[in-house]
């Protein structure tokens, strides 16, 4: 009778930790609304894979002299680490989901976008300095993409050690997007600097330019970065579906069924990188310092950005600084916490449709930073090699 | 770590650098397309009037 509670038995203090910790995302998926797409899947199979000789992982049946497939294990290998299948396919639904339209109609909206990717660099130098090898360092920056697909897929090419704790700290910060940018944002703003208003005045976009933009920036991020190419390509495909006006049901499908259906697998199967003896160490606490530094930084870089902005706008064309903000990609809690500022200070001022398109821009700009960065840390490792 | 750190500074350079790049084209393309679309729109307008 001792197989009943021999496991028990075999249960170690980090695996306990690690049951913590899945409990804990569980109840902020639940309780407080937190991303629960992605944190709810990912704290049960935290759970799932620390049982000890857990069956969701591969486990060697001495007697039969085999190994039984353990199913998160096989959709690890199958979907993240031999393909990087699984983030790259959610682009397609997010492309579909993403409408380019207010951005298209306010193009000078875009540099927020590229300006609010400076906290990845920041995290990376930050990262080097505590002693985190390159491709480490660099997977560690690109929390600060607030773009958990992206972080996890430069992890996983950049072969990282620490994808686990890398995919918790960027999706536990987009979810803490409220809390993190309203601070962020005060630390560099002014009261009269954020009750700046906006006129807006959007110019209608034609359809031949909704179709042309997915494939423009295709190439134009494919040839500066080709190794973007699967992120902004996967995702300008998505948004092709939805503007070309012929593939309605697919985009439909892009959009609701394929993005759930990835979504779902993706937070569970990044649970294999969860195990208690990667996971509970003092490099993952180090981490999640880090991500939040970077997201603090990437919001300063775009409040700042914004700033330098003003000194060479006309007083009646300023730019609010805190639309520099939601240029990062956490779409759409950064434009949301944004107009809500805005309004706290003045409850006439509306800044939502200036937000969203610099929202918008960090989608495109984070994909690419994402790529920027591989194509030159591979450089650098080159040079080292 | 000295050597990293000014790798780290070099991919801080180069990346800004190249995410700047490529986001300012892509908004000197998209102000280009609203021209084009806009002289377009112009001329069809003045054809109907005429």
């Amino acid at each position: 009778m001792e197989f009943l509670y021999s496991n028990l038995l075999e249960i170690t203090p980090q695996q306990l930790v690690m049951y913590a910790v899945g409990i804990l995302l569980i109840y902020l998926a639940i309780a407080k609304g937190y991303e629960p797409a992605l944190l709810l899947p990912m704290g049960f199979g935290a759970i799932l894979v620390n049982l000890p000789n857990s069956g969701v992982l591969n486990q060697p049946l001495e007697g039969l002299g085999e190994e039984a497939t353990g199913i998160i294990e096989w959709l690890y290998n199958v979907g993240i680490d031999a393909s990087e299948a699984m983030p790259i396919l959610l682009f397609i639904g997010i492309g579909a989901m993403i409408d380019f339209g207010p951005l298209l109609s306010n193009p000078k909206m875009f540099l927020f976008g590229a300006a609010a990717q400076f906290g990845i660099f920041i995290a990376i130098m930050f990262a080097v300095i505590l002693g985190f090898s390159l491709n480490d360092a660099a997977s560690i920056g690109m929390i600060g993409a607030a773009d958990g697909p992206t972080s996890i897929l430069v992890s996983k090419i950049l072969h990282s050690n620490y994808i686990g704790p890398i995919a918790v700290a960027a999706y536990s910060y987009m979810a803490l997007v409220p809390i993190v940018q309203p601070f962020a944002i005060k630390l560099v703003t002014t009261k009269k600097e954020r009750l700046i208003r906006m006129d807006y005045n959007p110019k209608s976009v034609s359809k031949t330019t909704r179709i042309l933009f997915p494939i423009i920036v295709t190439f134009v991020a494919g040839l500066v970065a080709p190794t973007s190419v699967a992120l902004v390509g996967f995702l300008m495909f998505g948004n092709l579906i939805r503007e070309c006006g012929v593939l309605n049901a697919l985009s439909d499908s892009a959009q609701n069924v394929l993005a759930n259906l990835i979504t779902l697998l993706l937070g569970i199967t990044i649970a294999f990188s969860m195990k208690a003896d990667q996971f509970v160490t003092i490099d993952t606490l180090k981490i999640m310092g880090l991500g939040l530094f970077a997201f603090v930084f990437d919001t300063i870089g775009g409040v700042v950005f914004a700033k330098v902005l003003n000194l060479f706008m006309k007083k009646d064309k300023k730019i609010n600084p805190m639309v520099g903000a939601a240029g990062i990609s956490a779409f759409p809690m950064s434009a949301r916490v944004v107009q809500k500022m805005g309004l706290k200070e003045d409850p006439t001022n509306h800044l939502l449709m200036h937000a969203i398109s610099a929202n918008v821009s960090g989608q495109i700009a984070s994909v690419v930073a994402g790529g920027v960065i591989v194509e030159i840390v591979n450089k650098i490792l080159m040079t080292l090699a | 770590m000295n050597e990293n750190i000014m790798y780290a500074l070099e991919i801080m350079g180069k990346g800004m650098f190249s995410i700047f790049a490529v986001i300012i084209l892509l908004t000197f393309i998209v102000y280009l397309m609203a021209k084009i679309t806009e002289i377009r729109s112009n001329k069809k307008g003045g054809q109907e009037e005429a």
